[in-house]
């Protein structure tokens, strides 16, 4: 599903972000990224999800190399993603229910249709209750599981989430590990990045440590 | 079906947006509006006089104004010849009974005429040359007068000609006004669509992060200017329509004086729709520069 195969990525400058990063991830696996802040792990996420282009190696997604893609095949390689941002990046203009839709109002989806899917979607994540309020009106925990709904309301086959449960205390963290843990269930591959140890014992998986942009054994 | 579906969507989110700023779209809306108004309402002015122009003196001709007293075998003699001139198409003979009858139909001075003891005009011929250039006319006019029983040979048609060099003079100008007004337009689109774009910064971020084509992206603001510029033709049309009723009400006394039935035409079903299109598609195209100018700038990071 998603193979690293002699990454580099170095920003102008001369900083090494990535060095020599070798790995392979199966469909349907479930696997941590951790390591220190700076380590690497959002860069990494983002060349999964061709935010950033690779300076050298292969990138391959679903089958699709990224330092290659053409910027016209990257919309249709996101909708088949979900990404899950620390800072959430909801929009503050409507209501919860308007940004789970959104996804689904770029695919062109019905609108009966889709609203049935944000409902599920809201369902799954314990906030069918609160659609109509306004993201800023949520706490932090809700955000983030309002974040992880418009993820997964297009049913991507990958979903990449960057310390999702960063700034949340134990009890919201574990809700949250436990909606990832149920798409797992179902198939979905996971990349999740986080440094939070707690999280790693209670709900193992494999796990890439990064240090320094390198990928330690 | 399904892109109907988003036009539709879109042209929704567009009309919201319009009415979410009520003040700054209606500013917007005037302000082409009255761009728009200034060749427009110049173009109608030219066509009304233009019409005017046609109406009193359709094709060039010549009349040819005979000496009084000359007798009706003079008269029959000279029609033959200029029937047979090579240069002339047709005649007619406009005797001096019929002219007067014109002169009392046509100018509105019938009550001065009416109390005339003689009638005062001559007979005439007016003539219909072959070739309506002005250098052919005036030869042919030239000969005329050399000709006998001939007391004045009068080119009708010359003043046409310094109308239409009037008309084209106006004509360019509305063109250049036109032109910069246009770009005026554009202009204003271009900048209200930059700052929508600004203010959306974080919402086409997050669009593009999600899977949104370019095409998505763009849809909205394409739509915003083809609406505003649209809502600016149809004002531009409502200003012209507005003052050409208040003109026309003024043009009424003036005409009542000469007794002539002259009046501003107000714009033509295809003219009002080549206007709204026009700035319909003024607006897209503002639009559409400020997208491909800024949109590339927003990348998610």
């Amino acid at each position: 599903m998603i193979k690293f195969n002699q990454v580099y990525k170095r920003y102008p400058g001369g900083h090494e972000a990535l060095k020599n990063l070798n790995f392979d991830i199966a469909e349907g696996e479930m696997v941590y990224l951790t390591g220190h802040s700076g380590a690497g792990k959002s860069t990494l996420l983002k060349l999964v999800a061709a935010i950033e282009r690779p300076s050298s190696g292969g990138v391959l997604v679903k089958g699709q190399n990224i330092r290659s893609i053409k910027p016209a095949a990257i919309p249709a390689l996101r909708r088949n993603i979900g990404l899950i941002f620390q800072d959430h990046k909801l929009l503050f203009d409507r209501n919860a229910f308007d940004n789970v839709m959104l996804p689904l109002q770029i695919c062109g989806f019905d609108h009966r249709e889709a609203g049935k899917r944000v409902r599920a979607a809201l369902d799954k994540v314990g906030l069918l209750d609160r659609e109509k309020a306004n993201p800023i009106a949520l706490s932090g925990g809700e955000q983030q599981r309002l974040c992880i709904a418009r993820a997964i309301v297009n049913r991507p086959t990958i979903l990449l989430a960057d310390e999702p449960t960063g700034n949340l205390d134990t009890e919201y963290s574990n809700e949250i590990m436990n909606i990832f843990k149920s798409f797992h269930q179902v198939g979905v591959t996971l990349l999740i990045s986080t440094h939070d140890e707690g999280i790693l014992r209670q709900f193992p998986a494999r796990a890439l440590h990064l240090k320094k942009g390198e990928l330690q054994k | 079906m399904k892109t109907l579906i988003e036009h539709l969507r879109v042209l929704h989110l567009t009309l919201r947006r319009l009415l979410l700023t009520p003040n700054a779209t209606l500013l917007n809306i005037l302000i082409i509006g009255i761009a728009l108004s200034l060749p427009v309402g110049g173009y109608v002015l030219l066509k009304s006089v233009q019409s005017l122009g046609s109406q009193i003196a359709g094709t060039p001709q010549i009349s040819v104004f005979l000496a009084a007293g000359t007798g009706s075998g003079d008269i029959e003699r000279i029609g033959d010849r200029l029937k047979q001139h090579a240069g002339i198409k047709s005649i007619e003979f406009v005797s001096r009974e019929v002219a007067l009858k014109k002169l009392q139909q046509s100018t509105g001075l019938s009550d001065v005429i009416g109390g005339l003891a003689q009638n005062p005009l001559p007979d005439a011929f007016v003539v219909f040359p072959k070739e309506g250039s002005v250098a052919a006319l005036e030869t042919l006019r030239s000969e005329l007068k050399t000709w006998q029983h001939f007391e004045h040979v009068q080119l009708d048609s010359a003043w046409i000609h310094k109308l239409e060099a009037l008309l084209d003079f106006g004509r360019m100008a509305v063109v250049i006004l036109a032109g910069l007004l246009s770009f005026a337009l554009i202009a204003i689109t271009f900048n209200t669509i930059r700052l929508q774009i600004l203010t959306r910064r974080e919402e086409i971020e997050v669009a593009k992060l999600i899977g949104a084509t370019d095409a998505f992206i763009r849809r909205p603001f394409l739509y915003f200017g083809l609406t505003q510029g649209l809502l600016g033709g149809i004002a531009a049309w409502l200003l012209v329509a507005g003052s050409l009723q208040l003109l026309n009400h003024q043009v009424g006394t003036l005409t009542q004086l000469y007794a002539s039935n002259f009046s501003l035409q107000h714009l033509s079903l295809p003219d009002s729709v080549t206007l709204l299109g026009f700035s319909a598609y003024l607006g897209w195209l503002g639009a559409w520069f400020s997208v491909s100018q800024h949109l590339w700038q927003i990348e998610p990071r």
